[in-house]
C-alpha cells in the first residue's frame, strides 16, 4: 500500500488470478487505484498489463478474487452501469469503414443511451465537448480512415471521453505514434487528470511514465513488483529486476523525474566517426 | 453550434427529451426512392404474363373488381408471388446485414458461411430419405440451417468467435456440405433427385397466400428483436473489446443475432430453396447508396425486396424461358462480384 492509497478509493482488485484457458496470467494479484491518481502501469511483454485493464473494467472474470468498484464487486454491476463510470480505450479497437470522426465519438454514449433515447442534448453537449477537448471539432465530418494516426488517436480519445466516465483506462495510447504526438497525447491525458478524471494508462516508455505518473505500479510475470511515486520507486535495481536492463537513473532536466539511460553493449560508439 | 456530422441529419426530440434520435436525411431519402422503385416493379410484375393486363386492371382486380379471369390471375397467382418476392429479398438483405456486420467482412454473408448448404442438406435429406413433402422440406431446411449455424459457431469457437474464422470454417463446412449433398443426389431414384434438384434452384413457383401468411408470422417474430438488437450490433462493429467497455454484453448479443440471422435465412430457404446472393450484395449496395457508417438492418432490407423482385420478374419475364429465380440471383451475385473486382482494381 502506498501513502496515497487506501481502501475507499473507487477502483481496486483483490487476490485476483486472471486466466486465459488454462494459461494463468497473474496469480494473487491486487491493486489499489488512487482516486484522481495519473496511474501509469509499466512492465516488459506479456507481464500481464493488458489482462489487468480488461480485468479492472470487466472484460474478463477473474477465477478468484474480485475487483471492486464503489464498493461493490465488478461482477454484480450490470455491463451498462460499469461503462457510466469506468471508460476503456483497448488496443483492439476498429473503425468501421466509412464513419465519420463525429459519428464514432457518438458512439461512445452508447450506456447513456437507449432504444427510444438516442440522441438527447446531453448526449449532444458530452460529444460536442469531447470534441473540444481533444481538439478533433474542425475533424467532426471528416472520414476516421482519412485521418493521420496522430488524428485517429484522438478520436478514439474523444469517444471515451464521450462515455463522460470519472475512471478512464489506456491501453498504451501512444503506440503507432510519432514523439511528438506522443507527447501530445501524454499532455491531453495529463489536462484529463487535472479537471479531475482518474487515469490508469499502460505505456511502454519509461521515461514518459515517471514524467506523467502520479502513481507508477510496475508489473512483471503477473505480479506487481513495486508500485507508487516514481521517484520513490524508479530505481536501477527496480529496472533490472523488472525488464532484465541494465540502466543508470538521472534527473530528468525538465521534470526532475527519474529518468532511465539504458546501459548497451556498445557504450563507445560515439567516440569513433 | 451543430456538431458537423459530415451528412444532413436532423436531430429529433419529442414529449421532452423522452424520445430522441439523429435522422439521417440521405439514408431516409434512399429508403424512400428503393421503395418506390420496390412499389414500380410490384405493378409491372403484377401486369405481365402470359395474360398482360393493363394498370387499371390490375388496380380494379386489387380492389376486389372486373373480371373473374384478371382477379384471378392478378390476385391468386401474381399478387402472392410478388408479395413473397419482397418479403424473402427483404429477410435475406437483414439476414445478410446482420452476418456481415458480427464478421466485420463484406463476404461473411449466410451463403458464403455454409448456413445455405446446411439447409440444402436438411431438405434433401427430408426429401430423398423421409420423402416428406413442402412443410417437411421446409422444416428439413430450417433445422439444416440452424444445425450448420451451431456447428460452424462452435467448430470457430476459441475463447469467443473471430469473424474472419467464422467465415473460413464456414467456407470449409459448405464445401464438405456441398460435397455431400452431392452424393445424396447421385444415390437417389431420378424422379425423387429431380424434385430436389428444382428445389435447390431457388424458385417463387408454386407459392401461395398460405407461405405468406406463414412468412408474415415468421418475419413478425423476427424482424423486431434484430431491430432492437441493431444498436448493441453497431457498437460490436468496433471490436469485442470496444464494445464490451461501452456496456454491451457483448457474448449473448452476437448469439442472439446469430440466431436472428439464421432465421431469417432460414424462413426463406424453406419456402424457397436456396436464393443466393441478395444476403451478400444487398447490404454493400446499401451502404453505398446511403454512404453510411456500417450496415443499415432496414436499408440492407429494402435493398434486398427490390432485387429479389427485378430478379423474380426478370427470371419469369426477361428472356424466352422461364428460368427459376434462384439461377437469376446467381447471375446477379456473378456481376456483383465483377463489379466489386473491377473497383478494386481502379483502386
Amino acid at each position: 500500500m502506498t501513502p496515497m492509497s487506501g481502501c475507499s478509493d473507487r477502483l481496486q482488485a483483490r487476490n485476483l488470478t486472471l486466466r486465459y484457458d488454462e494459461h494463468t496470467i497473474s496469480q494473487g494479484l491486487s491493486v489499489v487505484i488512487p482516486d484522481g491518481s495519473f496511474t501509469v502501469i509499466v512492465g516488459p511483454n506479456a507481464c500481464g498489463k493488458s489482462t489487468l485493464l480488461r480485468a479492472l473494467s470487466r472484460l474478463i472474470q477473474p477465477s478468484t478474487g474480485e475487483v471492486i468498484l464503489d464498493g461493490k464487486a465488478i461482477g454484480m454491476l450490470s455491463a451498462r452501469e460499469v461503462a457510466r463510470r469506468l471508460g476503456l480505450l483497448p488496443q483492439s479497437a476498429i473503425a468501421p469503414e466509412g464513419i465519420t470522426v463525429a459519428d464514432l465519438v457518438a458512439r461512445g454514449r452508447y450506456p447513456h443511451q437507449s432504444f427510444l433515447r438516442r440522441w438527447s442534448k446531453a448526449d449532444e453537449r458530452a460529444v460536442a465537448a469531447a470534441m473540444e477537448a481533444t481538439d478533433v471539432i474542425n475533424l467532426s465530418a471528416r472520414l476516421v480512415s482519412e485521418l493521420s494516426g496522430g488524428q485517429r488517436q484522438r478520436v478514439w480519445i474523444a469517444m471515451v471521453l464521450a462515455q463522460e466516465t470519472p475512471i478512464l483506462l489506456l491501453d498504451e495510447p501512444t503506440t503507432y505514434l510519432d514523439i511528438a504526438h506522443q507527447i501530445e497525447m501524454l499532455d491531453l491525458l495529463s489536462d484529463l487528470n487535472q479537471e479531475g478524471r482518474t487515469i490508469v494508462a499502460v505505456l511502454h516508455d519509461l521515461n514518459h511514465a515517471c514524467r506523467y505518473a502520479s502513481h507508477l505500479i510496475a508489473m512483471k510475470d503477473g505480479c506487481i513488483v513495486a508500485e507508487g511515486k516514481p521517484q520513490c520507486i524508479v530505481t536501477e535495481q527496480v529496472i533490472r529486476d523488472v525488464f532484465g536492463l541494465k540502466c543508470i537513473v538521472i534527473d530528468d532536466p525538465i521534470s526532475g523525474t527519474p529518468m532511465v539511460v539504458p546501459r548497451t553493449r556498445h557504450p563507445l560508439k560515439r567516440g569513433k566517426a | 453550434m451543430p456538431i458537423a456530422f459530415g451528412r444532413p441529419v436532423v436531430t429529433i426530440r419529442l414529449w421532452g427529451g423522452r424520445v430522441s434520435c439523429h435522422l439521417d436525411l440521405r439514408a431516409t431519402s434512399v429508403s424512400a426512392a428503393v421503395l418506390t422503385l420496390c412499389l414500380l416493379v410490384v405493378a409491372v410484375s403484377l401486369m405481365s404474363g402470359a395474360y398482360p393486363a393493363s394498370m387499371t386492371e390490375v388496380a380494379t382486380a386489387l380492389l376486389g373488381r372486373g373480371e373473374e379471369m384478371v382477379m384471378m390471375i392478378v390476385r391468386e397467382w401474381r399478387l402472392p408471388r410478388v408479395l413473397l418476392a419482397l418479403l424473402f429479398g427483404g429477410a435475406l438483405g437483414m439476414s445478410g446485414a446482420i452476418f456481415q456486420s458480427l464478421t466485420r467482412n463484406p463476404l461473411g454473408s449466410p451463403d458464403v458461411i455454409g448456413f445455405a448448404a446446411g439447409s440444402h442438406t436438411g431438405a434433401l435429406v427430408v426429401i430423398l430419405l423421409l420423402s416428406g413433402g413442402y412443410y417437411e422440406t421446409a422444416l428439413g431446411a430450417l433445422v439444416g440451417g440452424i444445425v450448420t449455424a451451431l456447428a460452424v459457431y462452435l467448430l470457430a469457437f476459441r475463447r469467443g468467435v473471430d469473424g474472419f474464422r467464422l467465415i473460413v470454417v464456414g467456407i470449409g463446412v459448405a464445401a464438405m456440405l456441398g460435397a455431400f449433398n452431392a452424393w445424396m443426389i447421385r444415390k437417389a431414384d431420378l424422379q425423387v433427385a429431380m424434385s430436389a434438384a428444382v428445389w435447390a434452384a431457388g424458385s417463387l413457383d408454386g407459392l401461395g397466400f398460405e407461405q405468406v401468411m406463414s412468412t408474415v408470422v415468421m418475419l413478425c417474430l423476427a424482424v423486431p428483436p434484430a431491430l432492437r438488437l441493431s444498436r448493441p450490433m453497431r457498437q460490436l462493429e468496433m471490436g469485442d473489446d470496444v464494445a464490451m467497455a461501452s456496456g454491451v454484453a457483448a457474448g449473448r448479443v452476437r448469439l442472439c443475432l446469430l440466431i436472428l440471422g439464421v432465421a431469417l435465412t432460414a424462413i426463406v430457404t424453406a419456402a424457397a430453396g436456396p436464393i443466393a446472393f441478395i444476403a451478400l450484395a444487398a447490404p454493400q449496395i446499401a451502404r453505398r447508396l446511403t454512404r453510411s457508417a456500417g450496415l443499415g438492418l432496414i436499408t440492407s432490407a429494402l435493398t434486398g425486396a427490390l432485387l429479389l423482385v427485378v430478379a423474380d420478374w426478370a427470371a419469369q419475364h426477361a428472356f424466352a424461358v422461364h428460368l427459376p429465380v434462384g439461377v437469376m440471383t446467381v447471375s446477379i451475385g456473378g456481376l456483383y462480384f465483377l463489379w466489386l473486382i473491377i473497383r478494386e482494381g481502379c483502386k
